[in-house]
């Protein structure tokens, strides 16, 4: 353990040393954290909508209007036939199309049925797929004005279906980013710098002489892992400060709770970059095999899209990715206020997650080939 | 009494063997030259007798400890100083002597009292809070063999040491190896340069893998019928079939 004390001050002569690694620290969290929010976002607005009215009556007005007066959508064209409506789509002017078919109002005022067409482009999935969403929403909720009008007597037995969002009731997108974020920034500083530094050593030959003496495996290790455990906790409170400054998001539940994470999350993900610097002989080969996992790391760690909606097997192997579990944790906490007793199930993945990736990083550590 | 004993050490990476059956002893406070062409094998057996490599079969001990079974109880009586003379670039000179002085358990007290002998026998005061990348190579030469035997280790191994310096330095270098062999400690140094074999107290020179002669550098070269050991080494060398 004395030991110990020696190499940990080595460790942060360099760090504070290094030409960039300190800038890095400070930057890279403020980049992020005022720059992401803004584009990481789901939120669909401005949706543009095509209305091919063949109808001209003042039900189909009336429609027509609703449309516009719902916020989402902002009439481009009117165009007279659908080929001239798709073109717009085509061109990219038109989101979303509406036919309404001729004799719409006639039909409706009859009380019998007649069916509209909604086309959305879908060249981005998620625009596309919430313009119809949108657009069925408020058809719907016409239909049923219209019907609650005409035969006030019985109306029909319409079942209404009313949604509350509970802890994010206005669905916005940068509380539910936000801490994502944060937890993607502890993965990028927490995982790279730790990959990059073992295996700089052994570039610059310097680890030959920590082999030749007596240092102690764990002790070699520990102190690789503490300065990353610290400079995740200060980037980690960082963020929190940035959140709170520009995007007024404090957590629901408690600070201490995240922190708690934290230690195991970062603990774990360190000791992974330390694992692919064991095993790697240059910079560039730890480089790309951070990345490669990173990717995936991001892509199933409901980061962007949620895991409940992957396929079993993609769900599978979701459940070994431990930024899947600390994502959960940190919204949980922002939004729900979730505690320690309602997240188990992650403090024991990311437990086990810790325990696992640094029993393998002193394990993968040779002193000896 | 001998500090390092070897019995038939052989190394082997795949079919290739960079170390055949090697059998030799050093003796307490000797200068060992350990020479040999370029792929000899010089540097692998150097590193499994600094425990750095796991011998394939055979027996080393160094420092009374078996290198195969023990390395760590080896590493604690040993000084090493690589070819890259691996010093932090990015520390003060009297950080990286801190920092490898503090490995080997001496106490911070002990660290800085020593420290300030060794920069005046270097007649390096001026240059402890430098940083070791602002040094010139053959400060950091001294520098690193000087820190290699800080905690006064039983041996001290050297891995070409003089690697791009002129004669001067070199003979300033050496300068510092008699020091140290003085003190008792065993110095077991590789080199390219004929005219260190000379100033070694015995020589063994490998060809392919294998220790073919080991004796002093005046029994060599009468033995040889040779002048110097370059010529000594020439004749040796002849019979390498590797490049």
């Amino acid at each position: 353990m004395k030991t110990l004390r020696f190499l940990l001050e080595k460790e942060f002569k360099q760090m504070a040393r290094h030409s960039f690694l300190p800038k890095l620290i400070v930057l890279f969290p403020t980049l992020m954290m005022c720059l992401l929010p803004w584009a990481a976002n789901l939120e669909v607005k401005e949706i543009h909508l095509g209305v091919i009215d063949r109808d001209h009556s003042p039900l189909s007005n009336r429609l027509t209007h609703a449309l516009e007066a719902s916020g989402y959508f902002r009439l481009v064209a009117f165009p007279e036939s659908f080929p001239r409506a798709l073109e717009g789509v085509t061109s990219g002017a038109t989101d979303v199309l509406l036919d309404i078919p001729p004799r719409f109002g006639e039909a409706l005022e009859r009380g019998e049925g007649t069916r509209v067409f909604i086309a959305p482009n879908s060249v981005n999935g998620t625009k596309g797929e919430l313009a119809a969403v949108y657009l069925s929403a408020i058809l719907k909720e016409f239909s049923v004005a219209l019907r609650a009008a005409s035969s006030p007597v019985s109306p029909a037995p319409a079942v209404e279906v009313a949604t509350l969002h509970r802890f994010n009731a206005r669905l916005a997108y940068k509380p539910f980013m936000v801490p994502a974020l944060m937890v993607m920034l502890m993965m990028l500083l927490c995982g790279f710098l730790p990959a990059l530094n073992i295996v700089g050593e052994k570039e610059s030959g310097t680890i030959e002489q920590i082999n030749v003496t007596p240092v102690g495996k764990f002790t070699f290790i520990a102190g690789k892992l503490i300065p990353y455990w610290l400079v995740g906790f200060a980037v980690l409170t960082y963020s929190f400060l940035l959140a709170w400054l520009f995007y007024d998001i404090v957590p629901v539940g408690r600070f201490g709770t995240i922190y708690l994470f934290a230690l195991l999350f970062v603990f774990g993900i360190a000791g992974f970059g330390l694992i692919v610097s064991n095993h790697s002989a240059t910079m560039q080969q730890a480089m790309f095999v951070m990345f490669f996992f990173i990717m995936i790391f991001v892509l199933m760690s409901g980061f962007f899209s949620p895991i409940k909606s992957m396929p079993g097997w993609a769900r599978a192997i979701a459940a070994f990715n431990p930024l899947n579990y600390f994502v959960e944790v940190v919204r949980g906490v922002y939004l729900k206020g979730s505690g320690v007793g309602d997240m188990t199930r992650p403090l024991l993945a990311l437990s086990s997650f810790a325990v696992i990736m640094n029993a393998w990083a002193v394990w993968s550590y040779r002193k000896s080939r | 009494m001998n500090v390092i004993t070897t019995e038939l050490l052989t190394k082997r990476f795949g079919t290739f063997t960079a170390v055949d059956r090697v059998t030799f002893e050093v003796r307490r406070g000797e200068i060992f030259g350990f020479l040999g062409a370029n792929g000899a094998g010089k540097t692998t057996a150097m590193r499994i007798l600094c425990g750095l490599s796991k011998p394939t079969s055979g027996k080393a001990i160094v420092a009374g400890h078996d290198v195969a079974t023990h390395p760590d109880h080896v590493k604690r009586h040993i000084g090493y100083m690589s070819q890259k003379f691996s010093l932090y670039e990015d520390l003060k000179v009297w950080e990286n002597i801190r920092l490898y002085a503090g490995i080997y358990g001496m106490r911070p007290a002990e660290i800085k009292a020593k420290s300030a002998i060794l920069l005046r026998q270097l007649e390096f005061e001026d240059g402890r809070d430098k940083l070791v990348r602002s040094l010139p190579l053959g400060w950091k030469q001294k520098l690193a063999f000087s820190v290699a035997v800080f905690h006064e280790p039983r041996i001290v191994f050297l891995d070409e040491p003089t690697g791009g310096v002129d004669p001067v330095t070199r003979r300033q270098f050496w300068e510092l190896i008699y020091q140290v062999a003085d003190r008792g400690i065993t110095v077991f140094v590789t080199t390219h340069y004929m005219d260190e074999a000379e100033y070694c107290d015995r020589v063994s020179i490998m060809v392919d893998g294998r220790v073919e002669v080991l004796d002093s550098p005046e029994q060599l070269k009468k033995r040889f019928r040779a002048t110097s050991m370059e010529e000594v080494f020439r004749h040796l060398a002849r019979g390498t079939t590797r490049s």
